[in-house]
Parts: C-alpha cells; sequence; structure tokens
C-alpha cells in the first residue's frame, strides 16, 4: 500500500529534478518590450537571420521590481513608463533596446531570484530594482558580475554602497537616478530654516519599516538641530498601519506648526484626512514621495491645499518632455504617471545617451558595457524629466536640485525660497 | 535462509523504508544537482534557489513533528526562522574578523540560531502548551507576531567592546571600525553570504535523522499517543506537557537552524519577511505534503517553492493561477472519486506485485 | 482629555474590528472553519462600494446595500466551490484552501482595479460632536461606527435566539449529525451563515474605509488577523464575544500606542491575547468545553 505513493513520490522527485535541468535551457522570461523586440526575445536563442534589424543589435535591459503584492503600485509605474521610454528610442533608431522586467514581490529573496532569472535571459545592462530592501540584497551580485545598473527609485543609501553605516564602499557599478535619502532629509530642513514664516515647531510622522522614510527622518533630525530648528514630535509608525490619530494627536498637542512627512503618498492622504477631521491645520511638508497624492482616484484635493513638497518632478509642469509624457502615459494606461514612472523614464534615456555617446554595441562584454557606462555616467550631465543639468559622482549618487513647490488650488506651484 | 529473511524483514519494515527513501531521494537530488551545476546545466535562476529550498524543507519538516506527529497547530514557525536567522547573522557577523572561514562561521551560526530558537520554544512552549486546538493556534500566531515586532525594534552593533544592544531607538555608539548588525525594522544589511547548498542538504539530512529518530523512539510513540487521545495517554502515565514540548522544541530548533541558513544567504534580511504569511507558507508546505509524511513534505516544498518562478512566464496572472493550483490541489485530494480511483489504483498494483511473489517462491 | 479621545479612537476602531470578528467567529461557529478569506472578502466590498460612490456617484445607502449584496453572493459562490467539497476533510485542508482563497481573491482584485491607491470618499462630512466647550471633539463617523455595531450585534443575537433559521444555526453549531436528523438542511444553514458574515463584511469595509480611506487590494488583510484576534480574545463562535473582543483590541491598540510606543502596539495586542487565553483558555465569553473521553 504505503510502496506506490513512495514510488510516485520518488518519481516525481526525479521529475522535478529534470524539469530543473531542462527549465535552466529556457530561462522564464517575461519581454514587456515592443512587438518588434518580443520577435528577437523569441527568436534570440536561434540567432535567426530573419531578426529585425531593430532587435539585432539591441541592448537587453533588465531590472526587477513588485508586480504583485502591496508595494506593487511602485513596480507596475516604473514598468509603465520604462515601456514607454524604450518604444520611443527604438523608434529613433539609434541605440535599441529589449526590455524585461521580473517581479520580485518587494522581498530580498525573490529579487535575488528575479536578478538570475535576468541572468539566464542574458540582461546586460540593468534598471536594478524599484525599492530598495530588494535592491540592497542583489546590488553585491550586480558588483561581482559586472554588470552596470541604474535604479530609477531604490534611494536607500545601501543600494550604493557595500557599508551603509559609514556610507563606505561604494558598489561602484550601481547608480541612482533618484535622491538618496539623506540628501531629501538636509534639503528639508534647509528650506524650512531658510522660510521660518512657514513655522517654527516641527512634528514629524515617519514609516520605521521603510528604508526610504527613516533615511530622511534621521539626517532631517541631524540636520534641523544643526539649523536650530525645533522638532517637538517625533512618532513612527509601521507598515500597513493606517490609524495616524495618535501621531496626529501628539504633534498636535505639542504644538507642532509645521507637519513633516518623509513618507509615500498613500499614507499622507489618509493623515491629511485624519488631521482635518481633527481641525488640526499645521503647514504639511512632504518630499518626493508625496508626489502622487493629487493624481490619487477619489481623493479630495482640497485637503491637500497649501502642501509643500519637495519633488524632482511634477505631472503638471509645463515644459514639453513633461507635457508628452505625461499624455502618452494617460493615454496608455489612464493614469497620471507619478515620480517613480518618470525616474524609470529618465534612467532609460540616461542609458540611451551614455551608451551613444560612448559608442557602445550590443555585442559587448558586460563586463566592458559597465567600464564604457560608469565612464559616461560620472562625467556626462543629462537633461530628463526629474532634472536638468543632473550629474552623477563615482559612488553613483546623484546631485540634481529638489524643487519646492506648493499645491494650490489642486495644483503644483513653484514655491518661493 | 530464515536468518536471513529477518534480517531484510527487518530493513524493509514500514518505517525503515520511510526513512531510507527519503533519505535517497535526498542524496540522489543532490548528486543530481551538483553534476548539473558542475557541467553547467543548471541555470542562475535555480542555483539561486537551491539554499532557500533547503531552508525551508528544514522550517518545513520541523513543522510537520509539530503539526503532523504531535498534531498541535502551529502558525508561529516563522517567527523562530526568525530568531534563528538574526542569531546567525549576528554571530557570523561578529566572529568574521576571527574566523575567516565561512563554513565553520555558518555552522557555528547554525547552531547558534537552534540552540536560541530552542530556547525560546520553551519559554514560549510552557505557556502555549496548556491551551488546545485552535486557541493554541491564535496563541503561536500571537507569538510569531511578538517576536517579529520585537526585532523590529532591536539595534545591535559589534565593535572592539563587543556587542552593543538598543531598543527601540537606535542609541548605538560604535567605536570605530563598528558594524551596525541588526538595524530595527531595516533588519541586517551588508551580511557577508556565506550559506552553500551543500550544508543545506547536510541539514535536510540531519533534520531527517533527529525526526526519525525521534518519532521510532519511546518518546515518539508517546507524542503521538498524545496527539491521538490525550486522556488515554494520561492514563498510562504519559506526561502529556512534556512529550508535546519535545516535539515543539526540536521543531523551534529546526526552524531556528533553517532560519541561520536563510539568513546567511542574504546580503540584507528584514524582519517583516518572517511574518504570518511565511508562517502559513511554511504550514501549506506541511499539509500539501501530508501530515506525518516527511518525504512528501520535501517534496511539495521543492514544488511549491519553484511553483511561483516558473509561473514567471505569466507575469500579473502568475500569482492567481499560484492560488488557483492550490485551491484545486486541496479540492482533489479529499476529492472521493479521486481517492477511490487513486486507492483502486494502489490495490492494482499490490495485487501484481504479490502475485510476482508468489511466482518467485 | 487626551486619555478620552484616545479611548473613543479605540472604541471606533474597535467597532471596526468587532464587525469583522462577528463575521469570522458566525463562520466559525457554524462551519467549525477559520475562513481567512474573510478579509478579503471584505476587500471586495470596500471596492464595490468605492466604484458605487465615485464612479457611479450613487447615494450612500445604495452603494452599501450594493456592496452588501455583492459580497453576500460572493461569499456564498466561495463556500459552493471553494469549501463545499471540503465538508468532510480535516480542518487543516480547509484553512490552506481558505488562504488559497484570499490569495486569489487579492491578486484578483489587482488585475481587475489595478493597484494603484484609491481614495475612499467621506461618507458623513466633516462634523463632529464637541464636548466640554470644544476640548473634546467626536465625529459623526465614530459616532456611527459604534452605532452600528452596537446595532448589528444586537440584531445578530435576536436572529439567532429568536427565529426559526438562527435556532437551526445553532443546533447545527452544537452537533450537525444531530441537525440533520432533525430534518435541517445543514448545507443551506451553512450558505445562509457565509452569506450574512460576508454581507456584514461589506458593512465593516465601508466603515473601514471611511475612517481610514486608502483602498487597496491587499487593506483586507491585516484587518482580517486583527479581527481574527479579537474573535479568539472573546471566545470563539460566541457573538457578544466577538463584539466585545473587537472593542478592547481597540482601545488597548490605540492606548499602548499613545502611552507605550506606536512601534510596539502590535506586541503589546497580542501580548494581552495570550494573557487573557492563559487565564481563560476559551476566550472572554467563550464557553467552557470538558473534553468527552
Amino acid at each position: 500500500m504505503m510502496k506506490f505513493e513512495k514510488l510516485v513520490k520518488g518519481g516525481l522527485a526525479a521529475v522535478m529534478a529534470l524539469s530543473m535541468a531542462a527549465c535552466s535551457g529556457s530561462g522564464s522570461s517575461a519581454d514587456t518590450s515592443t512587438p518588434a523586440a518580443n520577435d528577437g526575445a523569441a527568436t534570440d536563442a536561434a540567432a535567426a537571420p530573419a531578426e529585425t534589424t531593430a532587435a539585432a543589435g539591441a541592448f537587453k535591459l533588465g531590472l526587477s521590481g513588485p508586480l504583485t503584492g502591496g508595494a506593487s503600485v511602485y513596480g507596475q509605474a516604473v514598468k509603465n513608463a520604462a515601456e514607454i521610454a524604450v518604444e520611443e528610442i527604438n523608434a529613433k533608431g539609434g541605440v535599441q533596446f529589449e526590455l524585461t522586467m521580473e517581479d520580485d514581490e518587494h522581498d530580498a529573496e525573490k529579487a535575488v531570484n528575479a536578478y538570475n532569472a535576468l541572468k539566464d535571459w542574458g540582461m546586460q545592462i540593468s534598471l536594478l530594482t524599484v525599492t530598495s530592501a530588494p535592491g540592497a540584497a542583489v546590488a553585491q551580485m550586480y558588483q561581482d558580475d559586472s554588470t552596470f545598473a541604474l535604479t530609477p527609485s531604490g534611494s536607500s543609501l545601501a543600494v550604493i554602497y557595500q557599508d551603509a553605516t559609514n556610507a563606505a564602499n561604494p558598489y561602484g557599478n550601481v547608480f541612482q537616478m533618484c535622491f538618496t535619502d539623506p540628501n531629501q532629509g538636509v534639503a528639508s530642513a534647509d528650506y524650512l530654516s531658510a522660510n521660518p514664516q512657514l513655522g517654527s515647531k516641527v512634528g514629524i510622522i515617519y514609516k520605521n519599516d521603510d528604508q526610504y522614510s527613516i533615511g530622511i527622518h534621521d539626517k532631517f533630525i541631524a540636520e534641523a538641530a544643526e539649523k536650530g530648528l525645533e522638532v517637538v514630535s517625533d512618532e513612527a509608525f509601521m507598515g500597513e498601519d493606517n490609524d495616524f490619530n495618535v501621531q496626529i494627536t501628539k504633534a498636535k498637542d505639542a504644538g507642532a506648526d509645521i507637519l513633516f512627512l518623509p513618507i509615500y503618498y498613500q499614507p499622507a492622504s489618509t493623515i491629511l484626512k485624519q488631521a482635518n477631521d481633527m481641525g488640526y491645520k499645521p503647514t504639511v511638508f512632504g518630499v518626493d514621495g508625496m508626489d502622487g497624492i493629487l493624481s490619487m482616484e477619489g481623493f479630495d484635493t482640497s485637503l491637500a491645499e497649501g502642501v509643500y513638497l519637495l519633488t524632482p518632478f511634477s505631472a503638471d509642469a509645463s515644459d514639453d518632455l513633461t507635457k508628452n509624457f505625461v499624455s502618452t502615459y494617460q493615454s496608455k494606461f489612464g493614469e497620471t504617471p507619478n515620480q517613480f514612472a518618470a525616474d524609470a523614464y529618465d534612467c532609460v534615456y540616461a542609458i540611451a545617451q551614455a551608451l551613444e555617446a560612448a559608442g557602445c554595441t550590443s555585442d559587448m562584454s558586460n563586463a566592458d558595457l559597465k567600464d564604457a557606462l560608469v565612464q559616461q555616467f560620472t562625467s556626462m550631465t543629462f537633461n530628463g524629466l526629474t532634472g536638468t543639468d543632473v550629474n552623477w559622482n563615482t559612488s553613483g549618487e546623484v546631485s540634481k536640485a529638489p524643487k519646492a513647490v506648493v499645491i494650490e488650488n489642486g495644483v503644483y506651484v513653484g514655491a518661493e525660497g | 535462509m530464515k536468518t536471513n529473511k529477518n534480517f531484510f524483514a527487518k530493513l524493509f519494515t514500514r518505517e525503515y523504508r520511510s526513512r531510507l527513501i527519503s533519505f535517497l531521494i535526498i542524496i540522489l537530488g543532490y548528486i543530481v544537482i551538483e553534476l548539473l551545476m558542475a557541467t553547467g546545466n543548471l541555470s542562475s535562476m535555480f542555483q539561486s534557489l537551491l539554499v532557500p529550498v533547503t531552508c525551508y524543507i528544514v522550517a518545513a519538516l520541523g513543522l510537520n513533528l509539530n503539526v503532523g506527529v504531535s498534531g498541535e497547530l502551529n502558525l508561529g514557525q516563522a517567527g523562530f526562522m526568525c530568531i534563528g536567522a538574526f542569531a546567525g547573522v549576528c554571530i557570523s557577523g561578529a566572529l568574521a574578523g576571527v574566523i575567516s572561514n565561512g563554513i565553520i562561521r555558518l555552522i557555528i551560526a547554525i547552531i547558534i540560531g537552534a540552540l536560541l530558537a530552542s530556547l525560546f520554544g520553551i519559554l514560549i512552549g510552557i505557556p502555549v502548551l496548556k491551551l488546545q486546538g485552535d486557541y493554541l493556534a491564535i496563541v503561536t500566531l500571537a507569538f510569531g507576531e511578538i517576536i517579529k515586532s520585537l526585532i523590529n525594534n532591536v539595534y545591535v552593533g559589534f565593535d572592539s567592546n563587543g556587542f552593543q544592544f538598543s531598543f527601540v531607538e537606535n542609541k548605538l555608539k560604535l567605536a570605530p571600525g563598528g558594524k551596525a548588525l541588526i538595524s530595527g525594522p531595516m533588519g541586517a544589511t551588508g551580511t557577508q553570504r556565506i550559506a552553500t547548498f551543500t550544508v543545506g542538504v547536510i541539514l535536510i539530512l540531519a533534520a531527517l535523522t533527529i525526526i526519525y529518530n525521534l518519532i521510532y523512539s519511546r518518546s515518539g510513540r508517546a507524542i503521538q499517543a498524545c496527539r491521538d487521545n490525550r486522556i488515554a495517554a494520561e492514563s498510562v502515565g504519559i506526561h502529556v506537557a512534556n512529550t508535546k514540548m519535545l516535539a515543539f522544541v526540536v521543531s523551534a530548533a529546526l526552524a531556528g537552524a533553517a532560519g541561520a541558513l536563510y539568513g546567511l544567504n542574504y546580503t540584507t534580511l528584514i524582519p517583516s519577511k518572517f511574518g504570518f504569511n511565511l508562517s502559513i507558507l511554511i504550514l501549506v508546505y506541511v499539509v500539501l505534503g501530508g501530515l506525518g509524511n516527511m518525504t512528501g513534505t520535501i517534496i511539495s516544498t521543492i514544488v511549491l517553492v519553484l511553483l511561483p518562478e516558473l509561473l514567471r512566464g505569466l507575469q500579473d496572472y502568475r500569482m492567481i493561477i499560484y492560488s488557483v493550483i492550490l485551491i484545486l490541489t486541496m479540492i482533489l485530494s479529499n476529492n472521493e472519486k479521486v481517492k477511490t480511483f487513486a486507492a483502486g489504483l494502489r490495490k492494482k498494483l499490490t495485487r501484481n506485485r504479490t502475485k510476482e511473489a508468489a511466482a518467485d517462491e | 482629555m487626551a486619555f478620552l479621545s484616545y479611548l473613543i479612537n479605540g472604541l471606533s476602531l474597535g467597532s471596526v474590528y468587532a464587525i469583522i470578528a462577528l463575521g469570522y467567529t458566525m463562520v466559525y461557529g457554524i462551519a467549525k472553519m477559520l475562513n481567512f478569506a474573510h478579509g478579503d472578502i471584505m476587500m471586495v466590498g470596500a471596492f464595490v462600494a468605492f466604484f458605487a460612490l465615485n464612479s457611479f456617484g450613487l447615494p450612500v445607502i445604495v452603494s452599501v446595500v450594493l456592496s452588501m449584496l455583492a459580497t453576500t453572493v460572493l461569499g456564498v459562490v466561495i463556500e459552493r466551490l471553494a469549501y463545499k467539497p471540503l465538508r468532510q476533510a480535516t480542518s487543516l485542508s480547509v484553512l490552506i484552501t481558505a488562504i488559497g482563497v484570499s490569495y486569489f481573491l487579492q491578486n484578483g482584485a489587482q488585475l481587475l482595479w489595478s493597484s494603484s491607491t484609491k481614495v475612499f470618499p467621506s461618507i458623513i462630512g466633516n462634523g463632529s460632536l464637541k464636548l466640554f466647550g470644544g476640548q473634546l471633539q467626536i465625529s459623526y463617523l465614530t459616532l456611527v461606527t459604534i452605532f452600528v455595531c452596537v446595532a448589528v450585534m444586537v440584531c445578530l443575537t435576536l436572529f439567532i435566539n429568536k427565529t426559526k433559521t438562527g435556532m437551526a444555526m445553532r443546533a447545527c453549531s452544537e452537533d450537525k449529525g444531530a441537525a440533520t436528523l432533525m430534518g435541517i438542511n445543514v448545507n443551506s444553514i451553512i450558505s445562509i451563515t457565509f452569506a450574512i458574515g460576508s454581507g456584514i463584511a461589506a458593512l465593516a469595509a465601508v466603515l473601514l474605509c471611511a475612517t481610514y480611506p486608502t483602498l487597496s487590494p491587499t487593506l483586507g488583510s491585516m484587518p482580517g488577523i486583527k479581527a481574527f484576534t479579537a474573535a479568539v480574545f472573546g471566545g470563539i463562535g460566541s457573538i457578544p464575544g466577538a463584539f466585545l473582543g473587537g472593542l478592547l483590541l481597540g482601545v488597548i491598540e490605540i492606548l499602548s500606542k499613545a502611552y507605550v510606543s506606536t512601534q510596539l502596539s502590535d506586541a503589546i495586542v497580542f501580548a494581552v491575547l495570550i494573557i487573557v487565553l492563559l487565564i481563560k483558555p476559551t476566550g472572554l465569553l467563550g464557553k467552557k468545553l470538558s473534553e468527552k473521553v
């Protein structure tokens, strides 16, 4: 009786082992690029002569991000924008891309799997990951395998430094398109101290299981102490928590007239509502994560009236680049792009610019591409959606000017100072 | 002739056979995979799955001892993994300057992880095992969440003065050259990746040895007696609480060892990874593999870890397909028709075999 | 005064937990299964109400009824397709199936409605009751939430104790075999239980989202676990127990956030649960079951 079961299970184990081997050849990539590039992917193993010219010289661009689960909103935004950028660049002729994005569920373990799936696919250049923790988990592997990576939104120091505690030992091959978190904390504190009319007592609500939020928060506190800003309440929340009444009450009772929110726009929208319900109306100051709040479906934008934020990108900007991008994005996906999307769009263009300038071809090895790109990135300047005259230092940190904007009548208006 | 037959009879009794088969599967699988790797036929993605699979197998084997053999629904296995993982990362980080050999450090980390997790197992087991059924399940869930939540607030650093701890707020003041090992909710970063597949396989074999030796011992039979009828077991003089505690602690220790191996396989590790969802995931491996069936646990873990990766081609649809497969498997494996069909098939096969045996004689 | 306002916050949060817990506890009491997909059924209810209110501009009452209808149907369909085939299976198989259903609903919602966060419109204005010369503000929403919770609890208790169906439910909960022999259709009773439990979940969803207005496909998971804890806290299977458990859980959560640490509130909630279960092993209002040999 028992034997049959065992037999079947033994057989299953053998099948599993075989399937592991069988799948090793094909990998299992999920192509998200243009139809032309798709054809290339289908035939690239066979290297058929019928390949389109577009796909023949295409660089294989890979990335991972959360496409399912709680953080998938960021992954989807990056995916959509990167697709648009690749389509536009491919249509222009010149540098050609083939894009693949794998799901990492915002989890370090899955990010490693996703990285290896991309490697099996033959990735040459990477946009690393969408979120920070998975990015920190795979950065070392990118260094070991000498692949160039430019993350759109992995803003933590741990993404570009081996020793994040002391910001030492940069990987050297991993670059960031977004601000590093500390950079934003300092900029926020500087802005507030330079504009005392906004208020003098600061209350903070941050998310303490998010590297992004902690990074900004810690540097803000340090800089605020130096600039003589008074922090009267400093409260945290975690995870999917969406009851902020306690934190808001504490800030209110401490007499904070500025509420600093170094968090993303979803919890921020709840905080704005709960503060409003409580009749508490401080000057709210946010960072780039706050961008996106106006385009949330169903959000009462009057709640965000008078909110200040530092952002490199605003979907309401009137320059042609932003206008074109926003309208393409809206017509394709029915949503307004947020800063994740803008950073991803810029990433693809920055890589294209660097590849063009260095005269790279897609038959170069990953290591050669990396050397050429690192050389370009540390010397070039880039103009994109999220800033003009953007440049990078050798550690991979970006330098661009955060713009302070204030929300008036439901749109961003440049703030003075 | 007769003695010979007895010897074989003993070797091929049910218990020995099931042991033998699971060991053989593991060793065979290991050889096949090593061969594939050596010949370069194993894709990077599958190579990256090897260590986590062994971790999940060890944790699931431990849970099966708890749920299948001892009959107590434990929803907090991830909590013990969490303890093991962060203990392992700390030990390995602290010893990095002293012992340069990764394997030795890994083994020390696994042992410490297992010990610490079993210590917590004893502490938690004392109150938990007083409860029964779903109430016991919810208390294990609660402990799992508490462990996760506490580690979310722990800051550990290591410098020339030894370990430094801090709670809720990061007040660590490390001497120059010091290293933050755990930074609260951000977890451990910059861990040296020293976990290897070979050590993982050895850990599985060790786990199987421990579990089988326990099951087929006097205490093991006592554990099963308590599961089947607590009152009858008590009436024949079995100390129910101690007996159940044994299974609970061994299970926790295995989870701790698995956690240490897991933690040392990634450069970053966050406490929120070890939440309720992971506990449930491990429970799914155990239930699909069959309660009390160790070989089944190993196979179902491999299948279920691989499944989402194999479904990557489906992109956005993969998790929904995964959930449908999960539901269908549960429904089909409990369907009367499928059951009768399988039983009939089994009967047919055994009949053939008895015929063959009769012909041989 | 701060303490009072925290307490009222806690009661409001607790009322939402209590309504979700009522659904959990009913299903457990009758079908003897932990329906881990309950929180996700609630999430579906929240989305239905959101689209009714926001995209079709329906009045609040109509939207709530629509959303309750949707979850009722969903609950019954899930029960028929996924749980009914497992009536004879072990409770663990059913538990795993429920988790499968939960994954299915979450990922299905993400595919259908995308994962970008939506904001639930305000349904009861921003007014608030001012007491003690404006020192203590209680929003009308909080009052409505607490009132609805009490009303649901009272209605359910009356239904279970006074109606014929309710009596049949109690019979099924005591002994399914005997109930069948008395001519009760156990299957339809279980379906009715799922229908009521899921319908109430939609009500909870609307109240939850009115207070905490962000909508995402994972919105049900954390309140789901908390409500499950609340149900066990009060004694799973007991309706007044779920009510009491929910309220206490909400109050403990908010007070520990306010006076101990926002980071440790979850740990404190679970620690209190453990202590209660050690003193009363079947929850606050659970029945003590004597074991038969």
